[in-house]
């Protein structure tokens, strides 16, 4: 017998008796605000840099990333110097400085952006650079987990990730480090989302 | 084999008192932390108890869900293997692996790799093995196994991390500055990422619904070892089949609040089809799990999802170290589930208790923890596997406690002895209550005499 069908087997004698699964209420949450998700995102180390009143993104970044090389972006409106492909082999964003995606929603309670493949274009970009700009339509935020769980993406994406700040670490004697293997620091920029226009690249530079 | 003695074991620990004193503080802290957090969740109880549901609910349909899982991962395109035990485990993983030419593996946190002792198994064989989470790292360069489920190195302080690294990273001896050592840790191990043939995680949580892979964590490790091979390996006990996405609403939430009292890890990833030109594989594996799930008093300990609440919270673990256990899971969970693996080895962990019951109430699943160390006692003392010491004071312990006038006799006398005794015979091996603690003064009243003077009748 396979094991396969071993281990089913002796699992189906051992199972005990059937218990129901519970239906899932409605949890009343606050409907959702951009102030909470805000506080939760620096809560989580991540930092929140609202555009300037008038400003433009790309002086935007340029500000907040003086000393950036290498910008790679994943979005439309960010254009940074090397242009992300989904062909590019991933190690090959090992020298990013700041890598730019826009997120498909935001969670209030936990500061958290959902990102998939469809916003990363290549999956690394979220982990490899030494910093992360992503971008936040405040019109995309949901209260708690349980509405972002509803996202289709959950079924569809291949990979789908929460991201809350920057990669972290407290693992000698419980001294908070930011950077620990994935990015260094993570920042949100809140922008309405405007539909691409037809025809328009994925951050050619 | 010989059992763990798990007193024995934690006295090497105890005599470093400045260890002991910041594991205690540190694994508190993290208790404190985690109900400042869930004090702010209104539904928090019901969130536990709905956890506790799904879980006792899939257990009792697991040979469907795991079906469901596997059929909605192979239409995905992710390869699934089935493993009896630990040694099928490491075979699936090597073959993977040699058929594929893979001579480096990174890989994140996983307690089934630790259960499996999966790395000296691959490593035997050519392979080789890099643990790429800052705490799991320090303990494979100290060839240690994980003290924590969660901290895999939070029975070291910072200059072990600055020695354990001098000597296997070539740092700076002289320099044990957090900063300087977590960095050094993240540059030695950021080429292997780039370069490493295969990647692999556990899974906190395996969806049936989708097949998706969900693994928690905050470094980033996971997803970097992810997404730069071209082979992922995921090893997954059984039990962390969920049935739908929505449940991860209620797991997720609940997680790394318990854990480490933060709303969510930084990091957590959903990993259901391999990219393109890439391979995707999971490993389910039993290894002793389908005959716990078949244990009356000892199945809904698979309910567990690993958050370590109630090792921080056990004043036995955190005052002995995990090390001391002697076994891949310690604290309470450990203390529950390792003779799951072998009775006469982990017979003296359900000892390692003072049945307080904390463990039981931080449990974001309900685990009955604290009863299930006493039905264990139970088993091993109707199994005769008691030592012999403690097996006549329990018998003892036992007369005394049945007769009130012989109860009363023996508190009297024990109050005296400890006035009058000389030291020589207080601490001396004969009494475990002397070692390493002085024998508290006794008051200058019984109970019964404070009682009989200010309510009594006689």
């Amino acid at each position: 017998m396979s094991t396969r069908d071993e281990l089913l087997g002796r699992i189906r004698r051992s199972q005990p008796a059937a218990r129901p699964l519970p239906p899932l209420p409605e949890f009343e949450a606050p409907p959702p605000s951009v102030a909470a998700f805000r506080a939760a995102l620096e809560r989580m180390g991540g930092h929140w840099a609202e555009l300037p009143a008038g400003g433009r993104l790309a002086s935007h970044v340029a500000a907040l990333f003086p000393d950036a090389q290498v910008v790679c972006s994943a979005t439309d409106e960010v254009r940074g110097r090397r242009a992300l492909d989904p062909a590019l082999p991933p190690a090959s964003l090992a020298d990013v400085d700041v890598g730019v995606v826009r997120a498909a929603l935001g969670v209030a309670e936990t500061g958290s952006v959902l990102l998939t493949e469809s916003q990363l274009v290549v999956e690394a970009i979220g982990f490899l650079p030494q910093h992360l700009l992503v971008l936040l339509d405040p019109a995309r935020i949901v209260p708690t987990l349980h509405q972002a769980y509803c996202d289709p993406a959950f079924g569809l994406a291949r990979y789908a990730v929460f991201l809350t700040g920057p990669s972290a670490t407290a693992d000698i004697e419980g001294v908070l480090i930011h950077g620990a293997q994935g990015v260094r620091s993570l920042t949100v920029v809140p922008l309405a989302e405007v539909p691409s226009r037809p025809g328009s690249g994925t951050g050619a530079a | 084999m010989k059992p763990v003695d798990h007193a024995e074991a934690s006295s090497h620990f105890i005599q470093a008192s400045d260890h002991i004193e910041f594991h205690d503080r540190r694994l508190w802290d993290l208790r404190t932390k985690r109900d400042r957090e869930t004090a702010t969740i209104p539904e928090w109880e019901q969130l536990r108890t709905l956890a506790s549901q799904i879980k006792e609910h899939t257990l009792s349909h697991l040979a469907d869900y795991l079906e469901q899982f596997e059929r909605q991962a192979q239409a995905n395109g992710v390869t699934v293997h089935w493993a009896r035990d630990a040694a099928e485990h490491n075979q699936v993983v090597h073959d993977i692996l040699a058929a594929r030419g893979a001579r480096t593996l990174v890989k994140s946190k996983s307690m089934l790799t630790d259960e499996c002792e999966m790395r000296p198994f691959l490593e035997q064989r050519g392979i080789a093995v890099i643990e790429t989470d800052l705490g799991e790292r320090i303990q494979q360069l100290d060839d240690e196994p994980p003290s924590h489920i969660v901290v895999p190195a939070v029975h070291k302080l910072r200059s072990d991390v600055a020695e354990v690294f001098a000597r296997t990273l070539g740092t700076d001896p002289a320099n044990s500055d957090v900063h300087y050592l977590a960095e050094s840790q993240r540059q030695t191990t950021r080429p292997h990422f780039l370069q490493a043939d295969a990647g692999m995680t556990g899974a906190n949580f395996a969806v049936a619904e989708t097949g998706a892979i969900v693994v928690c964590t905050n470094e980033g490790n996971a997803d970097l070892s992810v997404h730069l091979p071209k082979v992922y390996i995921a090893s997954v006990g059984i039990e962390k089949i969920i049935p739908r996405t929505e449940h991860l609403g209620v797991f997720v939430r609940m997680l790394s609040r318990s854990a480490l009292g933060s709303p969510i890890t930084q990091m957590t990833s959903h990993f259901r089809v391999p990219r393109p030109g890439t391979e995707m594989h999971v490993v389910l594996v039993d290894n002793g799990r389908a005959e716990r799930l078949g244990m009356a008093d000892f199945w809904t300990s698979l309910k567990c999802i690993r958050c370590g609440a109630c090792m921080n919270t056990c004043p036995v673990y955190r005052r002995s170290g995990g090390l001391s256990y002697g076994a891949t899971y310690s604290g309470p969970i450990g203390v529950i589930i390792d003779p799951t693996y072998n009775l006469r080895k982990y017979s003296a962990l359900p000892f390692a208790s003072t049945l307080n019951g904390s463990c039981t109430a931080v449990c974001p699943v309900r685990i009955d923890i604290h009863d299930q160390i006493f039905k264990w006692r139970k088993v091993i003392a109707e199994r005769n596997a008691l030592p012999f010491a403690k097996r006549q004071a329990m018998k003892m312990g036992g007369k005394l406690l049945a007769s009130p006038r012989l109860f009363r006799a023996a508190v009297e006398a024990a109050g005296a002895g400890v006035e009058y005794l000389p030291r020589v015979m207080l601490y001396s091996r004969l009494n475990a209550w002397g070692k390493q603690r002085e024998v508290p003064a006794a008051p200058a009243m019984t109970f019964r005499q404070w009682y009989l003077k200010h309510r009594g009748r006689p």
